[in-house]
């Protein structure tokens, strides 16, 4: 089928199997890397997207589903060119918290806290553990990546 | 600069999705491949057939008969074959491979991959594998088998008998398997190149450790060396991508070279959790003479049985870091220690951080909190009385100075007095959010953890590091890889730091066996510590040879300014020890580490009395480092080390079918940690430095797992009076401990 969505505020149509998964058709067909496969079933959340604003695991989402809609990536949350980017404040933060180890669930973690933000921009650090506990990490305990998204929005002077 | 909490080097990278890991990268015409892998625990391979009703014409197959040089998996002892012939020894085992050009063509030709077995009978227990059938490695099975002995333990318990002011108390503990869950699967991609000479070879790019290890096991595969190793960003190793990536390349490398094309092989989440190495199970029995007064350890006598799985890995290496760890942080002055390493047909175990010491130390832990339950004691006061102190010997007779044991006890005692600040701690509500009854306990556990290689290790090994001035910048050339840790953002740090030039001006170079000098394994605590002391010494001979061309000796930057040449300057350094290491391999006596780590733990938590659940609130540790050359990613190590211990501790079950094959082999339900379940976690860095290390860094990465699993252990039996002495402490595991109490 003839698909057309927004990636990362660029309008792609692209030719895809309806059931294909997202994440494959980000990965292979758009070369959209950054989101990650850890499991395929929705338990990691290194595949975590935004669909229209909502965190999902796209590696759990049929294509089809996103006809019409607004997908969002890791790739989308910096603005400007690569090397001479500005960062979102949740990706600052963590570099400068130490939130990112090996990395690999870095992007997942970077979509589904941007979300939280967009609504809850000072959030509890129960909050931030509530809204991130669909994403999971072996290297940091957590701790660097609740200081860095409860903070993220913070040290603009809330 | 050494101290400074600089951003990580790869971090830019890392948050804008730009890092390339191995299954970001998809050659031109590349083939997508698969496993097929036994279904028996013990088999014999009486054919193997393609299903000719299968269309097979863009499908290659290799089978054992497809190896150009030797079946094996070069590691400690050749008793792992790449691929079976003949013989299947576990579950999971790799029979044949496939690739096709989609992934989907890969996984269906494998179910018509037709392979005859015979099944043998299977061993599982490993209390019936010494001297046992079916024989499985060597004459008995036995992998390993170390006896340490310091003093007199056989007169210590004989004196005991009858001797009112001691008491010889025993217990058996039990830990289970774990697996190291990298968030990225196991994976590589072999492609094809032309060597400088022109010379036809293959370049293996993938997630791994040990970028070395790859090329002796793929040498000895392929009959030459025509080839190089490059570690793609890697998603996380903890141990499991230290020797298990040797078999994926080689996987990847036969497919190629019989396909003539780029092959790339990554594993299915399931498959991977089947397939690869957990940490070693292990039943441990312990008896002790101790002072009926204190608890003082008069003598200890220590027997652990861990189960290697069907081939060896590196299980002889944590056979002998349990041994020589088993007594926990204390003195005794009577030891036996005995462990025995023997085969079963399950899939190998191997490396997973801590390397036996999470597993001995979690059994010195509860019998230290046995002999107090015995004694009517405190269980921190029997620690206090054990604790070493500086002169203290070893079991292995070395004698420790500068010891970090009650600094780091009083360290975390002092922060966990602290209230949390507010806006802290709580986590996730017990009892599905219903009025739960909870019972709360702080627990405490100690640790000491030998840094780097056990004995002549090091000095056998001479790890090597190079550093170039390449212009005016430099470049650290190691095969030490980050997996996570830092060692990109290190490096540099200790290179500025010597050179007194800026951290940005020096860079690290990927790890391609092509360009780096072997610099020995990531592995054992020891990248920072060992390999960094090697580029330590690289700075300074580097700034020597610039000196001797220079004619002067004097600020980094006028040294440059006085070059005539713009020639690349490269130094080569390697490990050399100070000589006052003496080691006996054959005995276990003598200075087993360069130094040890101190490490103390306490946990807050509360259980759920009606469902068993353990709820962690908070986590305190307090670490001896030696020296944080970064405080951010040293406390990062910890952090992350201390929520994987909790995992084993509560949540972490490798349930094995009557196959020996991991049952739960998804995410679902093999349950590691999730933020909601992560404590509020407080990391106290105690710097006690140690002169052999770059800046008196000590080696970190394994200690944080040591012990937090103990002092949950504790913080259970004091919220509850429940004595869980087996690990992982399940749910259902509490409740019956529970029940026992009654």
């Amino acid at each position: 089928m003839i698909l057309r969505f927004q990636v990362n505020a660029t309008d792609v149509e692209l030719d895809v199997l309806p059931m294909a998964r997202l994440l494959d058709v980000l990965r292979e067909d758009l070369r959209l890397t950054g989101s990650k496969e850890g499991c395929g079933e929705g338990e990691c959340g290194a595949c975590t997207v935004l669909i229209d604003g909502r965190a999902v695991n796209s590696c759990l989402v049929p294509v089809f589903q996103v006809a019409g809609a607004k997908v969002e990536t890791v790739e989308g949350l910096a603005s400007g060119l690569h090397g001479h980017e500005r960062l979102h404040p949740v990706q600052a933060a963590f570099l400068e918290h130490g939130a990112a180890q090996c990395g690999i669930c870095t992007p997942g973690f970077l979509v589904a806290a941007a979300e939280l933000l967009a609504h809850t921009p000072h959030p509890t650090r129960l909050e931030v553990r509530e809204a991130l506990a669909g994403n999971l990490c072996r290297c940091t305990g957590y701790q660097k990546i609740v200081d860095a998204v409860a903070n993220a929005l913070g040290r603009q002077g809330s | 600069m050494i101290g400074e909490g600089l951003v990580r080097a790869d971090g830019q990278a890392k948050v804008t999705g730009r890092a390339v890991y191995v299954d970001d990268v998809r050659p031109e015409g590349c083939l997508y491949a698969a496993t097929v892998r036994s279904p028996f625990a013990h088999a014999r391979i009486t054919g193997i057939r393609l299903d000719p009703d299968f269309d097979f014409s863009d499908v290659t197959v290799v089978t054992a008969a497809d190896i150009p040089g030797e079946n094996v998996v070069a590691l400690m002892t050749d008793d792992q074959p790449a691929l079976a012939d003949k013989v299947v020894r576990h579950v999971m085992e790799p029979v044949a491979l496939v690739a096709a050009p989609t992934r989907e063509k890969a996984l269906a030709a494998v179910s018509h991959i037709l392979v005859d077995y015979e099944p043998l009978p299977a061993l599982f227990d490993p209390e019936r594998s010494r001297g046992h059938e079916p024989s499985l490695f060597g004459s008995d099975n036995v992998y390993s088998h170390i006896t340490l002995v310091h003093g007199d333990p056989d007169g210590a318990f004989a004196s005991a008998e009858g001797n009112a002011d001691v008491r010889i108390i025993e217990g058996t503990y039990r830990v289970g398997l774990q697996e190291q869950l990298y968030i990225e699967p196991q994976g590589m991609i072999a492609t094809h190149r032309v060597d400088a000479e022109g010379a036809p070879g293959l370049t293996l790019f993938g997630s791994m450790q040990c970028p070395f290890y790859v090329v002796k096991a793929l040498s000895r595969v392929l009959g030459h060396k025509r080839f190089n190793v490059v570690q793609a960003v890697t998603g996380g190793g903890f141990g499991g991508k230290e020797e298990y990536p040797s078999l994926v390349a080689i996987h990847a490398a036969l497919l190629a070279l019989k396909s003539g094309k780029s092959v790339k092989l990554i594993y299915r989440r399931d498959e991977d959790l089947r397939a690869t190495t957990k940490r070693h199970p292990c039943r441990l029995r312990y008896r002790t003479v101790v002072e009926v007064r204190t608890g003082r350890l008069l003598a200890f006598d220590g027997h652990m049985l861990f189960d290697g799985g069907a081939y060896n890995t590196l299980s002889p290496v944590v056979n002998s870091r349990g041994v020589i760890h088993a007594v926990g942080p204390y003195r005794c002055e009577n030891v036996r220690s005995e462990a025995l390493m023997v085969a079963t047909n399950t899939p190998p175990n191997g490396a997973f951080r801590g390397f036996g010491a999470p597993q001995v130390q979690f059994a010195a832990e509860r019998h230290l909190d046995r002999i107090a339950r015995e004694l009517g004691l405190d269980p921190l006061d029997v620690r206090r009385v054990n604790l070493y102190r500086d002169g203290d010997l070893t079991p292995t007779g070395q004698t420790l100075k500068d010891i970090g044991a009650k600094i780091v006890l009083e360290a975390a005692l002092e922060r966990a007095q602290r209230p949390l600040p507010p806006g802290n701690g709580s986590g996730r509500p017990g009892g599905g959010g219903q009025a739960a009854r909870l019972a709360a306990g702080r627990g405490l556990a100690l640790a000491w953890h030998g840094c780097g290689f056990t004995g002549n290790g090091e000095a056998n090994l001479q790890g090597k590091a190079d550093l170039a001035l390449e212009g005016r910048d430099l470049r650290v050339y190691t095969s030490s890889t980050d997996i996570g840790q830092g060692t990109e953002t290190i490096f540099p740090q200790i290179v500025a730091a010597a050179l007194g030039i800026g951290v940005g001006r020096v860079s690290v170079a990927p790890p391609d066996t092509d360009l780096v000098p072997d610099s020995g394994p990531t592995v054992a605590s020891r990248t920072a510590m060992v390999v960094g002391g090697v580029v330590l010494k690289a700075a300074q001979a580097l700034r020597a040879a610039l000196a001797s061309e220079v004619g002067f000796d004097g600020d980094f930057d006028a040294m440059l300014d006085a070059r005539t040449s713009d020639a690349v300057l490269r130094v080569r350094e390697q490990y050399a020890d100070d000589g006052t290491l003496v080691w006996d391999p054959k005995t276990y006596r003598g200075d087993a580490y360069p130094t040890f780590g101190w490490s103390c733990v306490i946990v807050d938590l509360e259980v759920d009395l009606d469902t068993g659940e353990v709820l962690y609130r908070r986590l305190v540790q307090a670490t001896d480092v030696g020296r944080a050359l970064n405080p951010v990613l040293a406390s990062g190590q910890l952090e992350g080390g201390a929520l994987q211990a909790l995992g084993y501790a509560t949540s972490e079950e490798v349930v094995l079918d009557e196959r020996g094959c991991m049952r739960n082999d998804r995410l679902t339900n093999y349950i590691i940690p999730t933020a909601l379940d992560a404590p509020e976690m407080e990391t106290v860095l105690i710097e006690i430095p140690f002169a052999g290390g770059p800046f008196g860094a000590k080696g970190i990465g394994e200690i944080p797992h040591d012990v937090p699993h103990a002092a949950v252990a504790q913080a259970i039996e004091r919220a509850t009076g429940a004595v869980l002495d087996r690990l992982p402490m399940m749910p259902e595991r509490v409740m019956a401990a529970l029940e026992r109490r009654r």
